[in-house]
């Protein structure tokens, strides 16, 4: 099932949690919301469950308007949070609730009740579980109970709210690579709300950054990491040094100086640059570069970070670039500093 | 009684002893335990103090009732105004629990599961019967409901009796009682949230279906809990139904009630008979209280 937000708004008296949002998900894809807390991304996923109203805005599925059907009928499999697992029913109780609750003309008899139950452990691999209750269980059974619950209904769209957030990071891991395997398996449209950056690349289709009640980006993960649409992106997502500069006609300056970068057309006035630090090489002093002192080497992993003061208007900032092992500096050593890839985004 | 006193105290003798023996078998001298004496005089003062307020209370009550033998008793407790203070006491308990089960449970659902201005203040109203003396509770209704009262001619026209009948005592009783689901039920509901709530929806529950299959059985303790509390107060309530009761003896007279005249009229055996059902009424909601509480503390756990 498709769905489709129109400039969807939301405000919780002063505070804006939507601001006019419109969003289009593909029928069967893994769509990942990533954002910091408070960028509405939670909001926008409760709308699309009907757990939440907006002030203004449309929500369609299909084509079929959404915000006239109540939560329980528009189809939806939630997985909360904390799971919000029953806990006076064990697991087999649990995953049966939504098929026992159905109006009685609707509702299958226990003997199919029973059989969906077991198959539904079984893809969620706590079979042995069925008799336990939810305080008897770890974070990652009781994710896999509440994930087997939502399916239990078949839902149209599967939806998740910040699924790994209460795991330890070896079962958060783990969990995360079945959840994409079960997506490859199942196709049911999925949206997953989280603040993990690495979950959000790595699990789904396409990325959608939000920042304060805003979409900030669209993408598949590799072009939101590659091709950040605006600083807050840029920021948020991977490492990133940012530093204030000066557009002055064609050039970029830092500190009054040239540094011999491509101003990528953004307008005369205020800019700031932004880097990885992986894309930094320490070089040559020269006329039109960036260069600085050297103020720490440290060892991370396979390669050793460098750490750089820099002057700039009105102070100096510290500039962390990530250098190949053997090729570090030594401390106090002025060096030059090569963007390979940087962006420049107006102030 | 003081065999009483004394079979009480022997009784915790071994215990102490058990834990003595038990601790010189582990270390020589416990870090944290107080010097024999101290601790001697701290159990004694504890043991003397609740021998004198409950215990002895307790016994006299039981004492009395059988003084002059188990017919006066029988005879006390089968008269035609006692068994019918004893029906009226149960009704009226019956009305008040149901009515607060209700009340309790909208109002506690109302303060845990909405937002909204004022909630502040209705939790501190839901506390007024406890600051308030039942005295003047029972004043307020015969206000309200009397003769002379503010609805009094509208009721009077219409046949209705509310003061000196039982709506009046079921009223009176209700009010007193109203604190005790409430009290529990709230903090229990808040600290549950509405996850569950949502999660049964988002399923394809009802309102009711959510209520009855995830929202009762999570409190259900805890409402059992406020029951029983309810209950105890309702049946022992003296203040409030004494002001709205008017004292018609094999009418409008409740258990506490029947047991003041009598106790006024210097028929004690027959005062304490009655009152030794009520004492014994205690006593069961004393052990099914702690029995609920152990189930409570293992639902929150």
């Amino acid at each position: 099932m498709n769905i489709d937000v129109q400039s969807v708004t939301k405000n919780f008296g002063s505070f804006k949690a939507l601001n006019d949002v419109s969003l289009k998900i593909q029928s069967g894809e893994l769509l990942a919301l990533l954002g910091p807390s408070g960028s509405g991304k939670t909001t926008l996923l409760r709308i699309i469950a009907g757990l939440e109203w907006p002030d203004s805005g449309a929500v369609r599925f299909d084509g079929q308007d959404a915000l006239s059907l109540s939560v329980k009928e528009r189809d939806v499999g939630f997985v909360f949070q904390h799971y919000a697992l029953f806990r006076h029913m064990n697991v087999f109780d649990n995953i049966a609730f939504g098929l026992r609750v159905r109006p009685r003309r609707e509702r299958k008899p226990e003997s199919f009740i029973k059989n969906k139950v077991e198959q539904l452990l079984e893809l969620v691999q706590i079979g042995s579980l069925a008799d336990r209750y939810p305080s008897q269980l770890s974070g990652g059974q009781r994710q896999r109970v509440a994930l087997a619950r939502a399916l239990a209904i078949e839902p149209r769209v599967l939806l998740l709210d910040e699924p790994f957030g209460a795991l330890d990071a070896k079962v958060r891991k783990d969990l995360r690579r079945w959840l994409r395997n079960l997506h490859n398996e199942l196709h049911v449209t999925s949206i997953l709300v989280t603040h993990d950056q690495e979950e959000a690349l790595e699990v789904s289709d396409r990325v959608v950054v939000m920042g304060n009640g805003k979409i900030e980006q669209v993408g598949s993960p590799s072009e939101v990491y590659d091709n950040p649409a605006s600083a807050f992106v840029h920021d948020f997502i991977g490492e990133s040094v940012a530093l204030p500069i000066k557009v002055d006609g064609s050039l970029v300056r830092i500190g009054g100086r040239n540094i011999g970068l491509d101003t990528q057309g953004v307008a005369q006035g205020d800019a700031r640059l932004f880097v990885r630090p992986h894309d930094i090489e320490i070089g040559q002093l020269g006329d039109n570069a960036l260069e600085g002192e050297v103020l720490a080497v440290r060892r991370f992993g396979p390669t050793h970070r460098v750490d750089v003061s820099v002057p700039i208007d009105g102070g100096k900032a510290t500039i962390e670039a990530a250098v190949p092992a053997g090729h570090e500096p030594k401390i106090g050593e002025r060096v030059g500093l090569i963007p390979e890839r940087y962006r420049v985004f107006a102030a | 009684m003081s065999i009483a006193t004394e079979a009480d105290v022997t009784d915790f003798v071994p215990e102490t002893t058990a834990t003595t023996v038990h601790v010189a078998t582990g270390t020589p001298r416990p870090v944290r335990t107080e010097p024999a004496p101290v601790r001697w005089a701290i159990i004694g003062i504890a043991l003397a103090f609740l021998s004198i307020f409950i215990v002895l209370p307790l016994v006299t009550v039981f004492q009395q009732a059988f003084a002059r033998g188990w017919d006066v008793y029988a005879a006390a407790i089968t008269d035609p105004d006692a068994l019918h203070a004893i029906k009226l006491t149960l009704t009226a308990a019956v009305i008040a629990v149901v009515l607060n089960v209700v009340f309790g449970l909208v109002m506690a659902w109302a303060v845990a599961k909405f937002e909204f201005k004022g909630k502040s203040f209705l939790i501190t109203l839901i506390d007024l019967p406890f600051s308030v003396s039942p005295v003047v509770a029972g004043l307020i209704f015969v206000l309200l409901f009397g003769a002379q009262g503010f609805f009094g001619s509208w009721f009077i026209d219409h046949d209705i009796k509310i003061i000196f009948a039982l709506p009046g005592i079921v009223l009176a009783t209700v009010f007193v009682t109203f604190p005790f689901v409430a009290r529990e039920l709230i903090p229990l509901m808040q600290e549950q949230g509405t996850a569950e709530e949502e999660a049964a929806i988002s399923l394809g529950a009802s309102g009711w279906s959510t209520f009855f299959r995830v929202t009762l059985p999570n409190v259900k303790w805890a409402l059992l809990y406020g029951v029983l509390l309810c209950n105890a107060r309702a049946m022992g309530e003296f203040g409030a139904v004494s002001v709205v009761s008017g004292h018609v003896r094999g009418e409008t007279n409740t258990m506490p009630l029947h047991i003041e005249i009598l106790y006024n009229e210097y028929q004690f055996s027959a005062s304490f008979a009655v009152a030794s059902l009520l004492a014994f009424l205690a006593l069961v909601t004393l052990v099914l209280k702690t029995v609920l509480e152990n189930r409570l503390s293992e639902t929150r756990r």
